[in-house]
C-alpha cells in the first residue's frame, strides 16, 4: 500500500511546515487559545519533534473573560508537555492605556487582541507564530498562504503576497518584520475532529455537553458572566450547551447539544448545516470583518 | 450532510479515515464560468453551509443579481467582491464519500499566470475550461501549456456553457478535436479527458445531464472520485531532503541523532544502504521513526525521521539517498522560468535560490529564449523576462545542487529565486 490516506497526507504536509519553521526562524513561537485547533498544533509539534520536546513556547493571548475551563485544560497541557508558556494580557493592555475597552452590549475584547498580540510578539522578538488558521474557516482566510508575511506593524497585505509554490517555503524577512505561519490551512473542520478521534487527544471540558447559566442574543446562545451586559428581555436560563468553537467567552456561541463523546460530536457536525464560525459573534459585524481584522495583525 | 455512511446509514469515521486527498487547480478565461463551475460543484455536492448560502443570497440581491451568484461563494476580499474579480489564489474544500478534495481556485485573466502556476504547482489534476461558444482559444492554449509545464498528471477539459450551444454533440466533438491537435504537441501520452457541461444548470457537474444523452462517459465529479492518483508522487527515487536534525539532549535518549524531513520520492527501509550528499559518505538505516513510533519503511510524501548506523556531519540541506541510485548533481541549471515579479529578471543578477531544503544563491548567466505560450514559439532575440513571462534560463550556483529533472520529480525538481534586496519571490523554476 504506497498511498497515504488523506488525514496522513495532511499530517505530513503539517509537520513538515513545523519543521521547516523551526529551521527557518529564530525565535518561533506557537499561539494557543486553548481551542481544539491550537490543541492538535500541539499534538502536531510534538510529533515533528520527538523524540526532543516541542522547540517553541505557547503563547497564549488572554482577554480575561476566557471560560474556566479553557485555563485549566491550557495548564494542564503545559504541564503534560513540559512546554513553555507566554501570557500576553488583554486586562493589562487596557490597565497601561495600551487600548480602550469597548462599551455597549455587543463589547468584546476580541478586537483588543491585535494590539496585545502585536505587542507580544515586540516584546519576545518573536519572528515567527504558527497559529490554527484554516481556510476553510472564512473567505479571507482561504486566501492565507502557509507563510504569511507581517511587515514591521504586524500588517497582512492580502493583494500583495508573495506566491507559494511546491512545498517550497519563502520565510526570509527583514529586522522587525516577521511571519505567521498556518500549518493545518488544508484541514477542514471535520477533518480536525476526526483527528482528534483517531490520535484520542484531549480536549477541555466545554467541547462536551453540560448545563450552563445561557442567554439568546439574535438567535445565537451565549454563556452568561458577570460582566456581559443584558438587553431588556434577554433572560438567563439554565441550558445543556456545548461549544463548536472557543474564543472569548463574549464572541463564542453555543450549540444545544447533549453530545457528550467525540463519535456524538462528529455525528452532529456531519448533520449540521451551518458552519462552526456562524455562530461567532465576531464575524458577524461585516462582510469583510474578518479580513479588515487580519490586516491590522488579527490571529 | 448524509454522506460518509455505512450500510446502516450512520455518518462513519471508518469511511472517512479511508479516504484518498486529490488536489486539483481550475483555469479559465474571465467569463467562462469557472467561478460558477465551482460553485456548483460544492453546492451539487451538498458542501456550503447555510450561513454561506445566505451570504451569497444577501449579496446577490445587493448587487442587483437576478439569480443566484455561485461566483460569490469563492471570492474572498473585499476588493474581489466590489469588482467582481478574482485576484489570488483560494483554496476551497469539499469531500465524497471517495476522496477529499483541494481546490486551488485561481483567477483566469492573462496578467495572473502567476497565481495559475502557483496553484498548478500542487495539483494532482487539472480543469481546463472552455467556453462552448468560443471554443480552444488563446487563452486555452495557455492553461493547456502552463498545465503540462507543470507536468499535472491528469487534464480535465470541460466544455462549458453546452445550454447556449443547445447541447449539440458536434460543437462539442470539433473543440474537441481543435483541443487535441494543440495538446499532442504540448502533452502527448498524457491522461486528457473531455467532457461537456453546463455549470449554469448543472449538466454533467455531479449529476447526469438529461439534454445530451449522446454523452455517456461519466460527470466531472466521477472524474475527479475516479481518476487513479496513486502514481502521482515519484515512487522509484530514493530522495529524503534533510530539514532539520532532532537532537533530544535528555537523559533517555542521550546519544539520539535524528534527521527530520518529508520523503520527496521513492522509499526508504529500515537496513538500507544510502548515501548522503554532498559529502559521498554511505551508511544503512537504523530506524525509521514517527512519533513514539518506529516502522520498517516510509515512502513519499510521509514527514519522518531517519537514524542512521554511523556518525555523520549531516545538516539542513544536505540530501540523502539510495546508494545505487543518486541525482544528478550540479552548479549549472537549466529551468524553464515562470517569472512572477513586476521587476524584470536581471541577467547576471544574483538571486537567492530556495531548493528542496537548500539554500544557495546564484548568478541568472543566459536567458537562452522566451516562450510565446501562445505559439509555443521559442523567441531567441527576446532577452528581457517580465512578469508572467516563461523562460529557458541557464542559472549558475553557489553550491551544486542535487537534483532530477522536474518531468521526473516535482518536488526534486523545482526551485524558487528570491530577490536578496526585498525578499519577495520572483520566480518558479523547473529543472531540464
Amino acid at each position: 500500500m504506497c498511498q497515504l490516506r488523506h488525514l496522513q497526507e495532511l499530517e505530513s504536509e503539517a509537520i513538515f511546515v513545523i519543521r521547516e519553521v523551526a529551521a527557518q526562524f529564530e525565535r518561533p513561537s506557537l499561539l494557543f487559545s486553548g481551542g481544539k485547533d491550537s490543541i492538535v498544533l500541539v499534538y502536531l509539534a510534538q510529533k515533528a519533534f520527538w523524540p526532543a520536546r516541542i522547540l517553541f513556547p505557547l503563547v497564549h493571548i488572554d482577554t480575561g473573560h476566557n471560560f474556566d475551563e479553557t485555563l485549566l485544560f491550557r495548564d494542564a497541557l503545559v504541564e503534560k508537555f513540559h512546554a513553555r508558556l507566554i501570557v500576553g494580557s488583554v486586562q493589562e493592555s487596557i490597565d497601561t492605556g495600551r487600548v480602550v475597552e469597548e462599551q455597549g452590549y455587543n463589547a468584546s475584547r476580541n478586537i483588543l487582541q491585535t494590539v496585545t498580540l502585536l505587542d507580544t510578539i515586540e516584546k519576545y522578538k518573536f519572528d515567527a507564530a504558527i497559529g490554527g488558521g484554516r481556510r476553510d474557516e472564512e473567505k479571507a482566510r482561504a486566501k492565507e498562504r502557509f507563510f504569511s508575511h507581517r511587515d514591521e506593524f504586524g500588517q497582512w497585505d492580502p493583494k500583495n503576497q508573495r506566491p507559494e509554490l511546491w512545498n517550497i517555503f519563502n520565510g526570509k524577512k527583514r529586522m522587525g518584520e516577521h511571519f505567521r505561519v498556518f500549518p493545518i490551512s488544508n484541514w477542514t473542520e471535520m477533518d480536525i475532529w476526526q483527528y482528534i478521534l483517531h490520535e484520542n487527544i484531549d480536549l477541555p471540558s466545554i467541547y462536551y455537553t453540560h448545563e450552563r447559566k445561557v442567554f439568546n442574543r439574535d438567535g445565537v446562545w451565549l454563556a452568561w458572566a458577570p460582566f456581559m451586559k443584558l438587553k431588556e428581555k434577554e433572560m438567563v436560563e439554565i441550558r445543556k450547551v456545548r461549544c463548536r468553537t472557543v474564543g472569548d467567552i463574549t464572541c463564542t456561541g453555543l450549540s444545544l447539544s447533549t453530545a457528550n463523546s467525540l463519535e456524538d460530536i462528529i455525528r452532529e457536525i456531519a448533520a449540521t448545516r451551518v458552519t462552526e464560525r456562524g455562530g461567532r459573534y465576531d464575524d458577524q459585524r461585516s462582510d469583510a470583518a474578518m479580513e479588515d481584522r487580519k490586516k491590522e495583525g488579527y490571529f | 450532510m448524509t454522506k460518509h455512511q455505512d450500510s446502516s446509514g450512520e455518518f462513519s469515521s471508518k469511511v472517512y479515515l479511508e479516504m484518498e486527498l486529490l488536489r486539483f487547480t481550475t483555469a479559465g478565461s474571465v467569463d467562462d464560468g469557472k467561478s460558477t463551475l465551482i460553485g456548483r460543484l460544492l453546492y451539487d455536492s451538498k458542501s456550503i453551509f447555510e450561513d454561506q448560502l445566505d451570504a451569497v443570497k444577501k449579496a446577490s440581491l445587493k448587487k442587483g443579481s437576478e439569480h443566484l451568484n455561485l461566483a460569490l461563494l469563492t471570492d474572498g476580499l473585499r476588493a474581489e467582491r466590489e469588482q467582481g474579480i478574482t485576484i489570488d489564489v483560494a483554496y476551497r474544500y469539499f469531500a465524497t464519500p471517495h476522496r477529499k478534495f483541494i481546490i486551488a481556485d485561481t483567477p483566469g485573466h492573462i496578467q495572473y499566470t502567476r497565481n495559475m502556476v502557483t496553484g498548478a504547482s500542487t495539483a494532482n489534476a487539472a480543469i481546463i475550461l472552455i467556453d462552448a461558444r468560443n471554443g480552444v482559444t488563446e487563452q486555452t492554449h495557455r492553461h493547456a501549456y502552463i498545465a503540462s509545464l507543470l507536468e499535472i498528471p491528469h487534464i480535465i477539459v470541460c466544455i462549458n456553457k453546452m445550454d447556449l450551444q443547445d447541447y449539440r454533440e458536434e460543437v462539442f466533438n470539433r473543440i474537441k478535436t481543435d483541443f487535441k491537435s494543440f495538446s499532442d504537441q504540448v502533452f502527448p501520452g498524457k491522461d486528457v479527458r473531455f467532457i461537456p457541461i453546463s455549470a449554469l444548470h448543472g449538466d454533467n457537474v455531479v449529476d447526469p445531464s438529461e439534454n445530451m444523452d449522446w454523452y455517456q462517459e461519466g460527470t466531472l465529479l466521477q472524474a475527479l472520485e475516479n481518476i487513479p492518483i496513486s502514481n502521482d508522487h515519484n515512487l522509484t527515487d530514493g530522495r529524503f531532503p534533510v530539514q532539520f536534525i532532532i537532537r533530544p539532549e535528555s537523559n533517555e535518549f542521550h546519544d539520539y541523532r535524528g534527521y527530520a524531513g518529508r520523503i520527496a520520492g521513492g522509499f526508504f527501509h529500515k537496513g538500507d544502504r544510502i548515501l548522503v550528499l554532498p559529502s559521498r559518505i554511505p551508511s544503512v538505516i537504523t530506524s525509521i521513526n514517527t512519533f513514539n513510533n518506529t516502522q520498517e519503511e516510509a515512502f513519499a510524501p510521509m514527514s519522518v525521521t531517519l537514524t542512521l548506523a554511523d556518525a555523520i556531519d549531516i545538516s539542513r540541506g544536505d540530501m540523502i539517498v539510495q546508494e545505487n541510485n543518486i541525482p544528478r548533481e550540479s552548479t549549472t541549471i537549466e529551468v524553464m522560468l515562470c517569472w512572477m515579479n513586476q521587476r524584470p529578471l536581471q541577467v547576471n543578477g544574483k538571486y537567492a535560490v530556495k531548493h528542496t531544503t537548500r539554500d544557495v544563491r546564484c548568478m541568472v548567466r543566459e536567458v537562452k529564449y522566451i516562450l510565446n505560450i501562445n505559439t509555443l514559439e521559442k523567441q531567441e532575440e527576446e532577452k528581457v523576462v517580465k512578469l508572467n513571462d516563461i523562460a529557458c534560463v541557464m542559472l549558475l550556483t553557489t553550491k551544486p545542487l542535487f537534483y532530477d529533472p522536474y518531468s521526473v520529480n516535482r518536488i526534486t525538481g523545482s526551485l524558487i529565486l528570491i530577490d536578496e534586496s526585498t525578499n519577495e519571490t520572483m520566480g518558479a523554476g523547473m529543472i531540464l
